[in-house]
C-alpha cells in the first residue's frame, strides 16, 4: 500500500481577524475564504480541498491569531 | 472538522485569546517564530523569562506562557539585565517594539551592547507608534506620513542592526514576518548565543502605517516584503538602510559571541583579584 | 530569620552614614545593587562594590539612574534582596519606577541622600526637601513607607528595618537621609548576626495549579512567586486581576488601588517609628527628622533650661506620617515647632493632623546648610507665650 504524507488542516475560527495570509501563503492553495462571518464580523479561511492538505503549518505560521494551524500525520493510506 | 489544541497552546495565554493586535499586525507571527523556536531550542518552559516594554509589541509579555514582565516604557533591557544578574542561569527574552527599544529605551540598548550582558532582545519594528496611533518613530522611513508628520517624516530613520553592531551585539539579524522560517531560525540561533544577541523583526502595522502611507492591506505589505527584500546573510550593516519604498535588505549580518559576556568578564577578573581571599567565591547569583 | 553571617560586619566601627547605609543593607540581605554616581549618596555604592565580591552578590553601574531603579526590580524578580542609592536629580528620574514598585508589589529600598534643589541645586549641601516628591513623586494614588535616619547608627539599624517593611508589605521603601548624616562620620556598632531580625521574601508554597497572583490575602499582601518554578505568572504595571492579567474596570481599578493603599494603612500602627519624649506636660514640643532634630535636641535643652516645658518628637517614618500622635499632642501643647531644611514640607503635615487650639510655627531652612539652634529656641519660644 502507498503511503504518502497527508495533513489535516485545523480552525479556531472565533479568534480569525481575516487578514487572508493563511489563504495566501498555502504552498497547496488549498483554503479559501468563507462566505459568512465570524463573531467579530470577519470572513475566516475555510479549507476548499482539505484532502490536498500536507501539514506542512505554513498557515499556521503566517497566522497572526493563532486561528488556523496544520498537522502532518504519516500513516494515512491513500 | 475535528478540533485540535493548537501546537502553541502549551506556551500561550490561552485564556487571554483573541489578542488585542489588529488584523493583519504582524506581531503574533512574530511571537509564533518565537515560541516554535523556543520549543526547539534546548531551553524549557521554565528556564526562560520574557520582558517587553511597553507598546503594542510590549503587550507580548501578556500573551506567551512564560514568568513574563510588562515593565515600563522603554525599561526592558535594564529590567533584563537586572533579572539576569540576579539570576544567571535563567534565559532572559525583551520582547519589545522599536520606539521602546530604540528611542525612550535606546541609552539602555546601547549600554547592553557595552555590557554584553546575556539577553536576546527580539525588536518588532512597524515603522511607527503604533499603540498611540501612529506617530514617527526612530525608524520611520524619509517621506513617510505620520499621525505627527502629516506631510512626511523629513527625518533620517535608525538602522538598527547597524546601530546593534555598533553597540557590540554578538548577533545581529533582521527578517520580516514575511520569512517566517528564517525569522525563526534566527531566533533559535539568538537565544543560544551568550552576550547581547538581537533580531530586528519588520512587521507590517497596515492600520496607521500602511493605511495612511497608502501601501494597501496588509497582505499587500506582506507580498511587499516578498518582492523587495534581498537576502544578503553576512552582509554589512551599513547596507540595511530601510526607505520608504525600496527594497532592503535581509539576513543575518552578525554572529560571534566569542567576547565575553558582563558576567564572564567579572568572574574572570575577580577571580584573579580575589584568589588569595578565603571568602570569595565565583558569583553564581544572588539569589535570597 | 537572623541575618547571614557573610554580610554582616560584627563589631564597632567609625564610619560615614553613607557606609553605614551601605553595611545595613548587606546585613539585611541585600546582594544587588543598581547605581549611577551622584554626589552626596556615592559612598554607599562605592562601599557595595568594594565589599561585595566577597560577601557574594553583584553591584552594577548602570547607564543613568531610570535603568538602576528598574534594574533592581528586575533583580528582585530574579530572587535577590536589592536596592539603589541616589540623590534629587537622580531621585526625580526614578519617580516613574517607584511607581511600577508599587503597582507590581515587587520589594525593594530607594535610598535619597537629599541635596539642596530643585535642579542640579546644590549637590555637596544638605537639605530636606525631597519628603513630598517621596511621598507623592510617583503619578497616581498609593500608600508608601519612608524612613529617616538621623545619625550614621540610625543609617545601619533603620536600613534594615527598610528591608524587612519591604518584604513584608511588598513595596519600596524610601530611605531619606541628608547629606549631613550621609556624610556625618561616628561611630557605629554593628551587632552580631544572631542579634539581626530579618524578614523573609514572602515567597508562595502552593503549587502553581493551586496559586493565584493576587489571590485573596488575610493581610492584603500576596504572596510572591518564584520564577522559573512553573508558576507562568504574569506581572504588569497596567491594572490588574486577581491573575495578574490587565483589567481596565472601574471595578478592577478600585479593587486593586484599594488594596495597595490599605495594606499600609491597616498596618500602620506596626510601621510609624517616632522618639517622643516629655510630652506629657510640654508646652511647646518640637517635632523635626534627619539631621535637624539634633539641633533641635541643643534648644530644646537650651529652652528647658529657660523654664520652658519642652517636649520632643522625632519622626523615624515620615511616611505614614504619625496623624494619632500629633492630634494627642496638639489637644495639650500650646505649640507645636516644626523645623525642616525645606520651605515647610512635614509642617503641612502636622497641620493637617493636629487641632485648630494649637500653634503650629513652621521653621524652614531652604538648604544649604542647618539651622542654627538659636533659630529654633526663638521658635519655642515664641510658642510658649500665651495670646
Amino acid at each position: 500500500m502507498k503511503k504518502r504524507r497527508v495533513g489535516m488542516v485545523y480552525f479556531e475560527i472565533e479568534r480569525c481577524k481575516g487578514c487572508g495570509f493563511c489563504v495566501e501563503f498555502c504552498p497547496s492553495g488549498i483554503l479559501r475564504f468563507s462566505t459568512t462571518y465570524n463573531e467579530k464580523g470577519y470572513h475566516y479561511p475555510v479549507a476548499e480541498h482539505p484532502e490536498k492538505c500536507t501539514g506542512c503549518n505554513n498557515c499556521g505560521l503566517y497566522c497572526p491569531d493563532y486561528a488556523i494551524w496544520g498537522e502532518a500525520s504519516e500513516d494515512n493510506p491513500e | 472538522m475535528s478540533k485540535e489544541k493548537h501546537p502553541l497552546s502549551d506556551y500561550l495565554r490561552e485564556d487571554r485569546m483573541p489578542h488585542m493586535w489588529c488584523p493583519g499586525c504582524g506581531i503574533g507571527i512574530a511571537v509564533s517564530a518565537f515560541l516554535n523556536a523556543l520549543k526547539q531550542s534546548r531551553y524549557g518552559q521554565d528556564d526562560v523569562v520574557l520582558v517587553s516594554g511597553i507598546g503594542c509589541a510590549g503587550r507580548v509579555a501578556g500573551y506567551v506562557k512564560l514568568d513574563s514582565f510588562h515593565t515600563t516604557h522603554g525599561r526592558a533591557i535594564p529590567f533584563a539585565e537586572g533579572l539576569k544578574a540576579a539570576s544567571p542561569k535563567t534565559k532572559v527574552v525583551v520582547f519589545s517594539g522599536e520606539g521602546d527599544l530604540m528611542s525612550i529605551g535606546g541609552n539602555h540598548f546601547i549600554h547592553a551592547g557595552r555590557k554584553n550582558m546575556s539577553i536576546t532582545i527580539l525588536c518588532v519594528n512597524n515603522l511607527n507608534y503604533a499603540m498611540t496611533g501612529g506617530q514617527v518613530s526612530p525608524t520611520t522611513p524619509a517621506k513617510a506620513i505620520t499621525a505627527t508628520a502629516p506631510f512626511g517624516s523629513f527625518c533620517q530613520p535608525f538602522n538598527l542592526p547597524f546601530i546593534a553592531e555598533a553597540a557590540g551585539a554578538v548577533y545581529v539579524a533582521r527578517w520580516t514576518v514575511f520569512h517566517v522560517r528564517q525569522l525563526q531560525k534566527a531566533i533559535l540561533e539568538a537565544i543560544h548565543k551568550k552576550g547581547m544577541s538581537f533580531v530586528e523583526i519588520i512587521s507590517p502595522c497596515p492600520t496607521l502605517y500602511e493605511r495612511r502611507n497608502q501601501m494597501g492591506t496588509a497582505l499587500s505589505r506582506m507580498n511587499f516584503y516578498r518582492e523587495n527584500t534581498v537576502i544578503k546573510n553576512g552582509a554589512s550593516t551599513k547596507d540595511a538602510v530601510m526607505d520608504l519604498d525600496k527594497p532592503f535588505i535581509v539576513g543575518k549580518f552578525v554572529d560571534d559571541d566569542s567576547k565575553l559576556t558582563y558576567l564572564e568578564a567579572m568572574n574572570e577578573y575577580y577571580d584573579t583579584t580575589f584568589s588569595c581571599d578565603a571568602n570569595y567565591h565565583t558569583y553564581t547569583g544572588s539569589k535570597i | 530569620m537572623k541575618a547571614k553571617l557573610d554580610g554582616v560586619l560584627t563589631g564597632v566601627h567609625y564610619m560615614d552614614g553613607d557606609q553605614a547605609a551601605c553595611e545595613g543593607a548587606l546585613a539585611a540581605g541585600c546582594r544587588y545593587i543598581a547605581g549611577y554616581p551622584i554626589t552626596p549618596s556615592t559612598e554607599t555604592v562605592e562601599r557595595f562594590a568594594q565589599r561585595i565580591p566577597c560577601v557574594g552578590g553583584i553591584f552594577m553601574q548602570m547607564e543613568d539612574e531610570i535603568a538602576s531603579s528598574i534594574a533592581i526590580q528586575g533583580a528582585v524578580w530574579g530572587g535577590a534582596k536589592a536596592m539603589t542609592v541616589t540623590s534629587g536629580p537622580g531621585f526625580s528620574l526614578m519617580m516613574e519606577h517607584i511607581g511600577y514598585a508599587i503597582m507590581t508589589e515587587t520589594p525593594c529600598v530607594f535610598v535619597d541622600v537629599q541635596r539642596g534643589g530643585p535642579s542640579t541645586g546644590l549637590p555637596t549641601m544638605p537639605s530636606q526637601s525631597d519628603l513630598m516628591q517621596a511621598r507623592w513623586g510617583s503619578h497616581g494614588d498609593y500608600d508608601l513607607i519612608a524612613l529617616c535616619p538621623n545619625s550614621p547608627q540610625e543609617c545601619f539599624d533603620l536600613m534594615i528595618c527598610a528591608f524587612n517593611f519591604s518584604e513584608r508589605f511588598r513595596i519600596p521603601v524610601m530611605f531619606m537621609m541628608d547629606e549631613c548624616i550621609g556624610h556625618m562620620t561616628e561611630k557605629v556598632v554593628i551587632p552580631h548576626p544572631d542579634d539581626i531580625e530579618i524578614t523573609p521574601r514572602r515567597y508562595t508554597a502552593k503549587r502553581p495549579q493551586d496559586y493565584l497572583l493576587y489571590g485573596p490575602c488575610d493581610d492584603l499582601v500576596p504572596e510572591m512567586p518564584e520564577i522559573g518554578k512553573g508558576y507562568h505568572f504574569h506581572i504588569t504595571g497596567l491594572t490588574h486581576d486577581e491573575r495578574g492579567y490587565p483589567d481596565m474596570t472601574v471595578d478592577a481599578q478600585h479593587r486593586l488601588i484599594h488594596r495597595l493603599i490599605h495594606k499600609i494603612k491597616n498596618y500602620k500602627n506596626g510601621i510609624v517609628m517616632v522618639e517622643a519624649d516629655d510630652l506629657d506636660n510640654a508646652e511647646v514640643v518640637v517635632l523635626s527628622f534627619g539631621i535637624t532634630s539634633r539641633i533641635a535636641d541643643r534648644a530644646i535643652i537650651d529652652a528647658k533650661n529657660s523654664g520652658i516645658k519642652t517636649g520632643k518628637i522625632r519622626l523615624k517614618t515620615i511616611w505614614p506620617f504619625p496623624d494619632e500622635l500629633v492630634k494627642n499632642v496638639s489637644q495639650k501643647a500650646r505649640a507645636i515647632v516644626v523645623p525642616e531644611i525645606n520651605a515647610g514640607q512635614i509642617v503641612r503635615e502636622v497641620e493637617r493632623a493636629a487641632t485648630d487650639r494649637c500653634r503650629i510655627i513652621s521653621v524652614p531652612h531652604y538648604g544649604g546648610g542647618v539651622h542654627r539652634v538659636e533659630t529654633i529656641y526663638d521658635a519655642i519660644i515664641e510658642g510658649a507665650k500665651v495670646e
